[in-house]
C-alpha cells in the first residue's frame, strides 16, 4: 500500500525538501503543500521513468558530493593560477579519451558532470557505444595521469554508489 | 564578535569577486576556443559559492534565521553548469573542430557527434562546418 502510494521514495523526499527550501521558512501550510506535491508528482510522472536508477548507498553519495565540492575549490585555484601565471603558448591543452566501465546512464551523467566541474577538464562528447568519454583538458602535461585520476577518484566511487 | 563576522564576510565577498574577475580575464586571455570554455565554467564557481556562503552566514548572524535558498542555488548551479559547458563543447565539435584532431575512441565506434548512426543533429546544420 505504502509502496503504491510512494513508488519512488527518493524522488518524494527530494521534492519535499526542495519545496521546503524554496519556501525558506517553516509554516504548516507549506508543509501540507510539500506533502501534496511530493505525493502527486511521483505518481503522475511514474510512466516517464520505467527504469529508475538504483542508489545503493546514500551515505557514500553524500560523501561523494562533499569530495566533489572540495575538488571544485581546488580546481578553481588551479585554473586561476593557469590563467594568471602561464603564457598562452605554455598551456598544453589536450583532448583525452577516457574509457569508462559504468553502465547506468545516470552514473555516466554524474561522472561527466563531475569531470566538467573539476580540475581543468570539460566533458565534450561520448563514443556512440557509450563506453568512452571525450574530455578536453586545459593543461595536461601528462594525459595518462588525468585518466587514472578520473578512474580512481570518481569512477570507482560511483561504481560503489550505483548498483 | 559582529565586527569579526563582518570582516570575514567582506573577505569572502572580495575573494569571490577576485575569482569572478579571473574567470572573465581568462575568457579574454586564453588563445584557443576550447581553452576559453574552461575559464568561466570553473574560475567562477568559487565566485558564486563564496557569495552564497557569505549570504548564509549574514542571515544566520545578523538576522537570526537560517536561509536555505543558497543551498538550492548551489544545487541548480551544479545541475546546469556542466550541461551548459557540454552544449558549448558540442557546438565547437560541430562547427570548428575536425574529426582528425580528436583521439580515437579505442573501442571501434565513432564519437557520437560524428557518428552517422546517431541522428541527433539535422544534416543541414553540418553543411557549413568550418574545417579550421
Amino acid at each position: 500500500m505504502l509502496r503504491r502510494l510512494y513508488p519512488h521514495p527518493l524522488l518524494t523526499l527530494l521534492l519535499f525538501v526542495t519545496w521546503m527550501l524554496l519556501v525558506n521558512q517553516f509554516k504548516i501550510g507549506s508543509l501540507v503543500m510539500a506533502l501534496i506535491l511530493a505525493t502527486a508528482i511521483p505518481l503522475l510522472t511514474a510512466p516517464y521513468w520505467p527504469n529508475r536508477p538504483k542508489l545503493r548507498n546514500l551515505p557514500a553519495f553524500a560523501a561523494y558530493l562533499l569530495l566533489v565540492m572540495w575538488d571544485v575549490v581546488i580546481a578553481n585555484i588551479a585554473v586561476a593560477r593557469i590563467i594568471l601565471f602561464m603564457r598562452g603558448d605554455q598551456i598544453r591543452s589536450a583532448w583525452i579519451a577516457v574509457p569508462i566501465d559504468l553502465k547506468s546512464p545516470e552514473a555516466i551523467t554524474i561522472l561527466a558532470g563531475t569531470i566538467t566541474m573539476t580540475p581543468g577538464t570539460v566533458t565534450a562528447d561520448m563514443s556512440a557505444c557509450g563506453r568512452v568519454l571525450l574530455i578536453h583538458s586545459l593543461h595536461a602535461p601528462d594525459p595518462e595521469a588525468i585518466v587514472q585520476d578520473i578512474k580512481t577518484r570518481y569512477e570507482a566511487r560511483l561504481k560503489r554508489i550505483f548498483a | 564578535m559582529e565586527q569579526i563576522v563582518e570582516y570575514f564576510l567582506a573577505a569572502l565577498l572580495v575573494i569571490g569577486g577576485i575569482f569572478a574577475v579571473i574567470g572573465s580575464y581568462g575568457l579574454l586571455k586564453l588563445p584557443q576556443m576550447m581553452q576559453r570554455l574552461h575559464a568561466p565554467t570553473k574560475a567562477t564557481t568559487i565566485g558564486v559559492g563564496s557569495a552564497l556562503i557569505a549570504s548564509m552566514i549574514y542571515f544566520l548572524v545578523f538576522e537570526g534565521k537560517i536561509s536555505w535558498h543558497e543551498l538550492l542555488i548551489t544545487l541548480f548551479l551544479f545541475l546546469t553548469a556542466p550541461i551548459t559547458a557540454n552544449f558549448i563543447a558540442k557546438a565547437q565539435l560541430h562547427r570548428a573542430i575536425n574529426k582528425d584532431e580528436l583521439p580515437p575512441t579505442g573501442v571501434g565506434s565513432e564519437w557520437a557527434t560524428y557518428d552517422p548512426e546517431v541522428k541527433t543533429v539535422d544534416p543541414h546544420l553540418l553543411s557549413d562546418r568550418d574545417p579550421g
